[in-house]
């Protein structure tokens, strides 16, 4: 079976398109990840500190009551979520709360005994980070991934000469701020788990660079008399199918984790499937046509 | 036969033995009784997320440590100086590394300062000044003693920790000291975390101090040698907290480490428990002592600054044991039992992190995490099997290998299994065919230009080895740096990831090339199912 026959799609061409797109995702992205660092962003209590609780009801309890009920036991900064199909709370308290920390989980509990009397609940999970882990975390996490950086750009470096190791070092922090911007537009939690999600996404979204660039590779050693964008467009469509179905494989067994996968790693697969989403898109849309454009420049620059 | 092909089945089969072997213990219920020996017996562990229980940093106050021994440091001097007939007006810690002596005249301050330098050579004594018309002078503890004194006290407080799991009764609790000043506890499956970590937490410095009955409560200047403490009791019908407030003498006649042992024991008479406690030969001497010259006066028994008695000494109490009554329910007696027993904490610890997962949680993680992969790995394998055939099934086979091999190499080395572990699983059941997807499309390439199955295969192994090669380095090296920088639930994801990644290396490029191998190698192949 072939999902796709021969193709020939002008991708080269479309440059100035993807261009574009890819900048607006790419601002987005540096917008939330500037957010983040101003802490601005929905951040996880992870790096923020302070008191997350998953509360399972026996009965619906509506966020408006369990406002209520919260609030008149003093906790009057908290952020309320419901966990869809099921009786089930979740509470975030932010570190700057009256409450001091080490009590709040315990406050919570006394204020929902006390506005729900008949509505028995067990707490499922609690977390509370004090303010100096959540620094020490943040600070921990800005090195992880920075030396995770570092490790892939010089193993890029090292494969391949400059040209292609800038095509796909742009491509991957366009993959990596991708990610930022869609979940800095969703509102969805910045945590522990999404920055996984980030970097795993930045070692495997290069797989798909890599099929593309090697088969370039490959192709401007047999044919260098070609014009660069028809060898670059013409690699692009040979692997095209399998640069597809390498994406698809890992989409379907991310998917089935978003799908299946419980809430508490709900939006850690949401992550990926944007990642892995997103690095198929760059390593056409972003990746290829950087090199071409570096290559055409050393060429004009040669022929001067 | 192509060369090689014994070898490599042989290392394969090899390494599903192995796998099984270590799986073993993971998958029997009961391992058979002739296990034992070099056999593995290590299972897969499973992390606080999956089976439930808790994860706590702890900070030790070392400070408090260090302040600690120099009040200790300033009671022995006033006992030393009392001894020798000195005269001071006052000697206390003042600040947070240094003691302070007042005496009344300079002569007296010599003999003070000669005393010190002989009984406490390694601290650093200040010149003599003048303080409200009397003389005095600072006793400096020096940087590497204080520094010594708060490594010790995290040291001592692990080990009181310890004590105190170890007597609360939980199963394989890890405990461990973290950077400076952090403790890390972690409790699995425990059922009421609270309990366990009031219990951890609680200082336990016992005290026995006189009530200054000469002075009101209400009263607005309380001298320096005297402080103010509060005795909470509940109403166990109403659940309403009544305090009420003591002043004490501020220095205690007998302390916590002065006990042997403390039991709860059940009051016959109101059927209300209280805590036993017997006093080391030192103890029980001090006590007599105290109780003999006190008869008639009211003492008070003080944890962590809240009274909990303040009764009245009716007679002379000598056979070295007390007991301490209150408003106990059976399980705050029990706590407290074991919190004296174990010893008080050498400095006030503060919970900086608490991660509590309920078991319901943790199962129901478990059950969807396994869902998830078991619907991941068919779909994967049903879109394999009709897109490549069966080269697509070979794969699969290859894929089924790897899971295999993971899980066996997660049991020998004794990992711990977390929910992104089992997320990492499940990726890699997608990223697993990967490579085969890179080398069938180039065995389809080399197919078209119409070389023979044999040489097609190999053409593709080859051509596509360096492309798999480089997308298993980067995704290594990020989750390198996950294993080094993650803690807990990241770390498991790491371990997966990495271990899959080394893994699918193996069984892409050797595991579903030699059954490759091993159907072309006769010849009779015609065209190759891809």
């Amino acid at each position: 079976m072939e999902l796709l026959g021969k193709t020939n799609i002008d991708f080269i061409g479309q440059r100035n398109i993807s261009f574009i797109i890819s900048a607006i995702i790419s601002i987005i992205g540096i917008i939330g990840v500037i957010q983040i660092t101003r802490g601005a962003a929905n951040m996880g209590i992870d790096f923020s500190g302070g008191t997350s609780m998953q509360v399972r009801f026996s009965k619906p309890v509506p966020i408006s009551e369990a406002r209520v009920a919260l609030h008149k036991n003093g906790i009057a900064k908290v952020d309320l979520q419901e966990i869809k199909d099921s009786n089930k709370l979740l509470v975030k308290i932010d570190k700057n709360t009256t409450v001091a920390l080490g009590k709040a989980a315990e406050a919570v509990q006394v204020a929902f005994k006390k506005g729900f009397p008949d509505n028995a609940f067990t707490v499922e999970s609690s977390t509370e980070i004090g303010p100096s882990i959540g620094e020490k975390l943040r600070k921990d996490t800005l090195v992880a991934v920075l030396i995770s950086l570092l490790g892939i750009i010089l193993y890029i470096a090292w494969r391949f000469d400059f040209k292609f190791g800038i095509g796909a070092i742009a491509a991957t922090t366009h993959d990596v701020l991708a990610m930022f911007a869609v979940f800095f537009l969703l509102n969805k939690e910045i945590n522990l788990l999404f920055i996984t999600a980030v970097l795993t996404i930045a070692g495997y979204s290069l797989t798909d660079t890599v099929v593309v660039f090697d088969r370039i590779r490959e192709n401007l050693h047999k044919n260098l008399k070609g014009a660069m964008d028809n060898i670059f467009n013409a690699s692009i469509n040979e692997v095209l199918s399998r640069t597809i179905i390498t994406s698809l494989t890992t989409f379907i067994a991310a998917a089935s984790l978003f799908f299946f996968g419980g809430e508490v790693i709900h939006d850690f697969s949401l992550a990926l499937l944007v990642g892995i989403a997103v690095g198929t898109y760059s390593s056409v849309f972003v990746a290829s046509p950087i090199v071409v454009l570096l290559e055409n420049r050393a060429l004009k620059g040669a022929k001067a | 036969m192509p060369k090689g092909i014994g070898w490599r089945i042989s290392l394969i089969c090899i390494f599903v033995l192995l796998s099984f072997l270590y799986l073993t213990p993971t998958l029997a219920t009961k391992l058979p009784s002739w296990w034992g020996g070099l056999l593995p017996k290590d299972k897969i562990h499973l992390g606080l997320d999956l089976q439930g229980g808790t994860h706590l940093v702890l900070e030790v106050d070392t400070q408090k440590a260090v302040e600690g021994s120099l009040d200790i440091v300033a009671t022995d001097l006033e006992d030393t100086l009392t001894g020798k007939n000195l005269h001071f007006k006052r000697i206390s810690r003042t600040g947070s590394d240094k003691v302070t002596l007042v005496v009344y005249e300079k002569g007296t301050a010599d003999a003070v300062q000669k005393l010190v330098k002989e009984k406490y050579p390694d601290y650093e004594q200040s010149p003599v000044f003048d303080e409200g018309g009397f003389v005095a002078f600072n006793l400096r503890i020096n940087e590497k003693d204080a520094q010594d004194r708060k490594d010790k006290s995290v040291a001592q407080a692990l080990e009181t920790i310890r004590n105190r799991i170890d007597q609360f009764g939980v199963s394989e609790p890890v405990i461990q000291r973290e950077g400076i000043n952090h403790i890390v506890v972690q409790l699995p499956g425990i059922k009421d975390p609270q309990r366990a970590i009031d219990l951890i937490g609680k200082t336990a410095r016992l005290e026995f101090k006189m009530v200054r009955e000469d002075i009101p409560p209400s009263s607005t200047t309380i001298p320096d040698d005297a402080e103010l403490l509060k005795e909470k009791t509940v109403d166990p019908t109403t659940g309403a907290v009544n305090e009420i407030p003591l002043v004490l003498q501020k220095k205690a006649l007998i302390t916590g480490d002065l006990l042997t042992d403390a039991q709860v024991r059940i009051d016959s008479q109101f059927n209300q428990p209280y805590v036993a406690i017997d006093f080391s030969s030192l103890g029980a001497k001090l006590f007599d002592q105290v109780t003999a010259a006190n008869v008639g006066k009211r003492f008070a028994i003080v944890l962590d600054n809240n009274i909990y008695s303040a009764p009245v000494i009716r007679e002379r109490i000598s056979g070295g044991s007390a007991q301490i009554s209150g408003n106990f329910t059976e399980k705050t007696a029990a706590d407290l039992a074991i919190v004296l027993r174990a010893g008080a904490l050498p400095a006030p610890v503060k919970i900086i992190q608490n991660e509590t997962v309920g078991p319901s949680l943790g199962q129901d993680s478990i059950s969807k995490g396994l869902m998830a992969g078991m619907i991941g790995v068919l779909l994967v394998i049903g879109f394999m099997a009709i897109y490549y055939k069966l080269s697509g099934l070979i794969a699969d086979f290859g894929m089924v290998l790897n899971i295999l091999f993971l899980m066996g190499a997660l049991a020998a080395l004794g990992a711990t299994l977390t929910l992104p572990g089992i997320a990492a699983i499940v990726l890699l059941v997608g990223m697993s065919v990967d490579s085969n997807v890179i080398i069938f499309e180039r065995i389809r390439e080399e197919l078209k230009l119409g070389k023979s199955p044999g040489a097609a295969l190999d053409a593709g192994y080859d051509k596509a080895f360096l492309t798999v090669m480089d997308s298993h380095v980067t995704t290594l090296i990020t989750a390198a740096v996950l294993f080094q920088f993650g803690t807990g639930p990241v770390k498991g994801f790491a371990v997966s990831l990495s271990l899959g990644v080394i893994i699918n290396l193996f069984t892409s490029l050797i595991g579903t090339k030699v059954i490759f191998d091993m159907f072309l190698h006769k010849g009779t192949v015609k065209k190759l199912s891809i």
